[in-house]
């Protein structure tokens, strides 16, 4: 295995908080590598850094070969990562299939000049486009959803709808923020084999997740960061011994 | 008990008193307002478009938005005159004119951007409406110092024919406003939501930084607004430059404010409510002008026109502040 993702010394500060100290992790090409930590840890604050929506204080990434142009997101998206949310952020006044057809915005060529004079290049790249969104759509199963606005779906249906919106993008690396959450079982055991599947389909999955069981079913390694400092890194059942992990998830016992 | 006051009875009665009143004076003289109203309503509506576009995805009011129009309508005079000058024939001149007139406003939309909104993303939202303010009057003295304070005459480059259609007298210059604005405004809509760029920049209306994690560039976005905005803002200034034949450094300030209005009655973000709140303002004050002689027994004239429009604008954010075709106020991240 070959890394695909290599960040070296992530910091962030918010005011006088260091939400992330010196975190330094390595992500394998084709894994499902989990971040866990108790709330408040800085796992999402890792997401915005990686994906460019906050401008890091220190540190640097490497992905694919070369240094990741943290602080522009769409840059980040063009260079392969794309990530879902905790709390779902879809476009939600444009239908399922618009949604998903946004992503491909990065792997589109056709520009302006096109665009308004209705080219021929240009009509045969959105006619792609389209399908291509709803092969996605399938893929996630929700094709028979294509048409409905993205607010009218059901909750599962919505974080399905953004995996697939992500996946438009092409990344080499899909960052899930908490995918489980607020699903019931049934939906965590269709969302448990979707990210078996991605990964399968040779995609490398980056998962923050609650959900303890699920990741330590689902990955190949783990980290855990406590107050923004990677504690413990390793493959799941060493890390459930870790006695640094069950000390920040649990407290000391005096 | 306190039966709060609600005038709608007698707005609607005074609304209703209209039609059979027209009966007795004669139905083409409304018509007339009518098509006159739609002639200036069309040009308010490509005005609005631009605030509008700019509103949906930036959350700004671009107030500089007039100016912009002051100077298209004066480089398309200047560049008329000019061309004619050189013997091109007029249908020539009007093209060549636009064209111009296009681009030094396009090229004035992307600096305004730039200097006066883009450092401002951030701030609190007050700022930049205080820099447009500030971006307005600047446009206003550098156009007076440019161009006088007279009133200049715009070369007529349209023949000066009138066709009459059912007892209503209509120019070809105000068939070819209609007209223009009528294809550009459908290639706008066209654009927004048949194309890969339209769903970019609906995206990021809708939400900025996460069109941006899709690969949308949001900078590019907003400046392609400011340039749409700015190429309809050429093109009303021209077209209103032709139809009263003048044009001067202080037009675009009463114009700005009156698409703005326009803006707001079809709902602000809303890129139909926009060419709906331009149509209806035109007609709205067209009909005034004609009729708040007969309605106020000659106590009022029509120099009062100015009036209607800012009634309409006090209306709307009185009775119904999202808009005819309303606007749900986007969440931002």
């Amino acid at each position: 295995m070959t890394a695909l993702l290599e960040a070296r010394n992530i910091g962030k500060r918010f005011g006088g908080v260091r939400a992330l100290q010196a975190v330094s992790l390595t992500i394998q090409r084709g894994e499902i590598y989990g971040l866990i930590g108790p709330n408040g840890a800085g796992k999402t604050t890792f997401f915005n850094v990686l994906t460019g929506l906050y401008p890091r204080d220190e540190g640097e990434v490497i992905f694919a070969g070369s240094p990741l142009p943290l602080g522009e997101p769409h840059r980040v998206a063009q260079a392969g990562i794309a990530r879902t949310f905790q709390n779902i952020r879809l476009f939600a006044n444009m239908s399922a299939r618009e949604n998903v057809m946004v992503g491909r915005h990065a792997r589109s060529k056709v520009g302006v000049a096109g665009a308004v004079l209705r080219s021929r290049a240009q009509r045969e790249e959105e006619a792609a486009i389209s399908r291509r969104a709803d092969e996605l759509l399938a893929y996630v199963g929700i094709n028979a959803r294509a048409g409905d606005l993205a607010k009218n779906l059901s909750y599962g249906d919505q974080r399905r709808l953004e995996i697939a919106r992500a996946l438009a993008t092409e990344p080499q690396l899909l960052a899930l923020d908490e995918p489980a959450a607020g699903m019931n079982a049934t939906e965590t055991a269709a969302l448990r084999g979707l990210i078996v599947r991605l990964r399968d389909d040779g995609f490398t999955v980056l998962l923050i997740e609650h959900d303890i069981k699920l990741v330590m079913g689902l990955c190949d390694r783990i980290a855990v960061l406590d107050y923004g400092q990677k504690i413990a890194d390793d493959v799941p059942a060493a890390v459930q011994r870790n006695p640094k992990v069950i000390e920040a998830y649990l407290g000391t016992t005096a | 008990m306190v039966v709060p006051y609600k005038p709608y009875g007698q707005l609607a009665l005074l609304v209703l008193c209209l039609p059979p009143y027209r009966i007795i004076r004669g139905v083409d003289i409304f018509l007339q307002q009518v098509a006159n109203g739609l002639t200036l309503g069309s040009i308010y509506a490509l005005v609005a478009l631009g605030y509008t576009l700019v509103y949906g995805i930036l959350g700004l009011i671009n107030f500089a938005h007039g100016e912009v129009v002051m100077v298209g309508a004066l480089t398309a005079l200047a560049a008329s005159k000019f061309l004619l000058a050189a013997a091109l024939p007029p249908a020539v001149v009007f093209v060549l004119a636009f064209l111009l007139a296009a681009a030094v406003c396009m090229a004035l939309g992307i600096v305004i951007e730039r200097i006066a909104y883009r450092p401002l993303r951030n701030a609190p939202r007050l700022a930049p409406l205080i820099t447009a303010i500030g971006v307005s009057i600047i446009l206003q003295q550098l156009a007076m110092m440019l161009w006088g304070r007279s009133y200049h005459a715009m070369p007529q480059l349209l023949p000066e024919m009138a066709f009459a259609l059912g007892g209503v007298q209509i120019t070809v210059i105000q068939l070819v406003i209609i007209g223009v604005a009528g294809l550009t405004m459908a290639a706008l809509l066209v654009l927004v939501n048949r194309t890969r760029l339209g769903r970019a920049m609906r995206a990021t209306a809708e939400s900025p930084s996460i069109a941006a994690l899709m690969g949308v560039d949001a900078n590019r976005i907003i400046v392609l607004a400011f340039l749409i905005g700015s190429a309809l803002a050429a093109l009303a200034g021209m077209l209103v430059a032709s139809n009263y034949g003048i044009a001067h450094y202080n037009m675009g300030f009463m114009l700005g404010l009156k698409a703005f209005t326009a803006a707001v009655l079809g709902g602000i973000g809303n890129l139909a409510g926009a060419v709906v709140g331009g149509l209806l303002l035109g007609v709205i004050e067209a009909l005034g002008a004609g009729y708040i002689g007969d309605l106020t027994g000659g106590v009022l004239g029509s120099q009062y026109q100015d009036v209607f429009a800012f009634f309409v604008l006090i209306g709307v954010l009185v009775l119904r502040p999202a808009g005819l075709l309303g606007e749900r106020v986007a969440e931002r991240a």
